[in-house]
């Protein structure tokens, strides 16, 4: 199999009974590219996610990672998964929560530490390495979990709603510690979300979806800082992104192409 | 309290106010147990007026000033009995956890075993299990502890099992789908996810079982060998007509008891606060 994309789906379809919740779905995601999956509740972005990371089967088509199948991905740990919760164990502490993916995989005990400290350092989280995760706040606990989805230095981080339950300063905080994580790993990111700026801020693309049963209606180019896609203006910082006229003008296509998939 | 240093600048405040708090704290400990001490001591009083007053005789009612002789002259043999019998208890409760958890924990891991033994050990919670002791006494010999602390660990491994399994089934979908996403092994995620998510219920378990575990010790000694217990003696001083001497060793196993309760609840709040600091 012979395939440089980070993720590569073909014709991905994807049948809950008679619920027809994916029909053909074509999508690339090249090595570092971070993409966006925005559609209205029960459009199956959620499902197309879970279908890379191998927590769901596609009942038609194929879905390659990394050039494998994504059962084969999620053996060989290719990728790294953070959900809407961030789903810490509370009964181990900040540094141990971070070493878990290192830990199934019988990483040694003194590689963990030092990986989980470079981590904690990375997320800016290193003074909490000994607490509870019941003593962080939601927003550091999701930079814990993104933390240790990072453990193994996947090439593909796969984002379900990963800031969904955040206020929304916390929320635009969050989305440029993910860019600045993102650019020191050089991952590909697939990102699933509900919020148009946010999907336009991170993205180098953004893929529209219909609702149910769940089709691609249009790519949007994102205005990720620094990134190959935005063509016309490459902002150096968040903040200049979200007061650019063209955060506003793509913020209206995506809003454009959502209301064509209603139609 | 245990969080006050976390917060800066509070640390200082709250500590003086801690110590009133415990204060108070003493206070009202003492303000909720003195009306249950001087209950039992006006019932003590009443029952020993009763007895006195009313001529009841010794064989159907002694008056606890006898118990109580009779508690300080047999005070090195209800010290060794108790010890007996404390010591099957406890020999029953450690193997009937140990097992009850590793069922649970096979349960938890094998549909196939799980529908082999959930209907065993349920069905073994509604017979009365000392009505096994007779049988295990003839099994395993009159001159042994074995059948004792055989009845005290079936008995155990219910309630450990019960909840063990509970606990083990309480696991949140975002850790099954982040083991999954490891491609972690069905021992991994119980290692990492559901053993030690399920501690709290496993100490529950261990509390309800360890007074239970003197009560079945204690049965399991009326239905004969060794005469080295506190059941054994409560039996014999009444077959012999020693009332007060049946009652003291009776007032030894209540003792008994509470010290099983008192033990399993420490461990059980000793754990679990442990797991959440």
């Amino acid at each position: 199999m012979t395939s440089g994309g980070a993720v590569t789906l073909a014709g991905v379809e994807k049948h809950f009974g008679d619920v027809h919740a994916l029909d053909g779905i074509d999508l690339e995601v090249c090595a570092g590219e971070f993409v966006s999956l925005i559609g209205p509740s029960g459009c199956g972005k959620s499902t197309l996610l879970r279908i890379v990371a191998d927590l769901e089967h596609p009942t038609g088509g194929t879905a390659l990672v990394g050039g494998k199948t994504p059962q084969q991905a999620r053996l060989d740990q290719d990728y790294g998964i953070a959900f809407q919760q961030a789903g810490l164990l509370e009964w181990r502490s900040v540094t141990e929560n971070v070493e878990l993916p290192l830990h199934v995989h019988g990483v040694g005990k003194a590689d963990r530490r030092a990986r989980a400290a470079e981590l904690l350092e990375l997320v800016g989280l290193h003074e909490f390495a000994g607490s509870r995760p019941s003593e962080l706040s939601g927003g550091m606990q999701q930079r814990v979990a993104i933390a240790r989805a990072l453990a193994p230095s996947p090439r593909l981080l796969l984002m379900d709603e990963p800031f969904g339950a955040l206020d929304e300063m916390t929320r635009e905080r969050m989305q440029a510690e993910l860019l600045r994580i993102i650019g020191e790993t050089g991952a590909a990111v697939l990102f699933v979300t509900h919020s148009i700026p946010e999907a336009v801020v991170l993205s180098d693309r953004v893929v529209v979806m219909s609702p149910r049963p769940g089709r691609i209606t249009e790519i949007v180019p994102g205005r990720r800082p620094g990134a190959r896609a935005a063509t016309d203006l490459v902002p150096d910082d968040v903040e200049d992104v979200r007061e650019s006229g063209a955060f506003f003008a793509a913020i209206t296509a995506v809003r454009e192409a959502l209301r064509k998939g209603h139609e | 309290m245990t969080r006050a240093g976390a917060v800066p600048g509070a640390a200082g405040v709250s500590a003086g106010r801690s110590e009133r708090l415990a204060a108070r704290g003493g206070a009202l400990r003492v303000a909720r147990v003195w009306p249950a001490v001087a209950f039992g001591i006006t019932g003590l009083v009443l029952w020993e007026l009763v007895v006195v007053l009313g001529r009841v005789p010794a064989f159907l009612l002694p008056p606890p000033s006898a118990i109580v002789a009779q508690i300080g002259a047999q005070a090195p043999v209800i010290v060794a009995t108790t010890a007996v019998t404390g010591g099957n208890a406890a020999v029953g409760l450690v193997a009937g956890f140990v097992l009850g958890v590793a069922l649970a924990l096979l349960a938890a891991r094998s549909r196939l075993f799980q529908d082999l033994a959930t209907p065993v050990v349920l069905a073994a919670s509604a017979v009365p299990i000392v009505a096994l002791a007779p049988v295990f006494t003839t099994m395993f010999g009159s001159t042994t502890e074995v059948a004792r602390r055989l009845v005290v660990t079936v008995l155990v491994i219910v309630p450990v099992f019960v909840s063990t399994a509970r606990g083990l089934r309480q696991v949140q979908p975002v850790h099954a789908e982040l083991m999954t996403s490891l491609a972690a092994t069905p021992w991994q995620h119980a290692r990492f996810v559901r053993l030690p998510g399920a501690v709290p219920y496993i100490m529950t378990g261990l509390r309800l079982a360890a007074p239970a575990a003197v009560i079945a010790a204690i049965v399991a000694e009326y239905f004969g060998g060794l005469q080295n217990g506190l059941g054994s003696r409560i039996s014999s001083a009444a077959a012999n007509t020693a009332y007060a001497r049946a009652w003291a060793f009776v007032a030894a196993s209540i003792a008994l008891g509470l010290l099983f309760h008192l033990a399993g609840l420490l461990a059980e709040r000793l754990v679990t606060r442990g797991l959440r600091t």
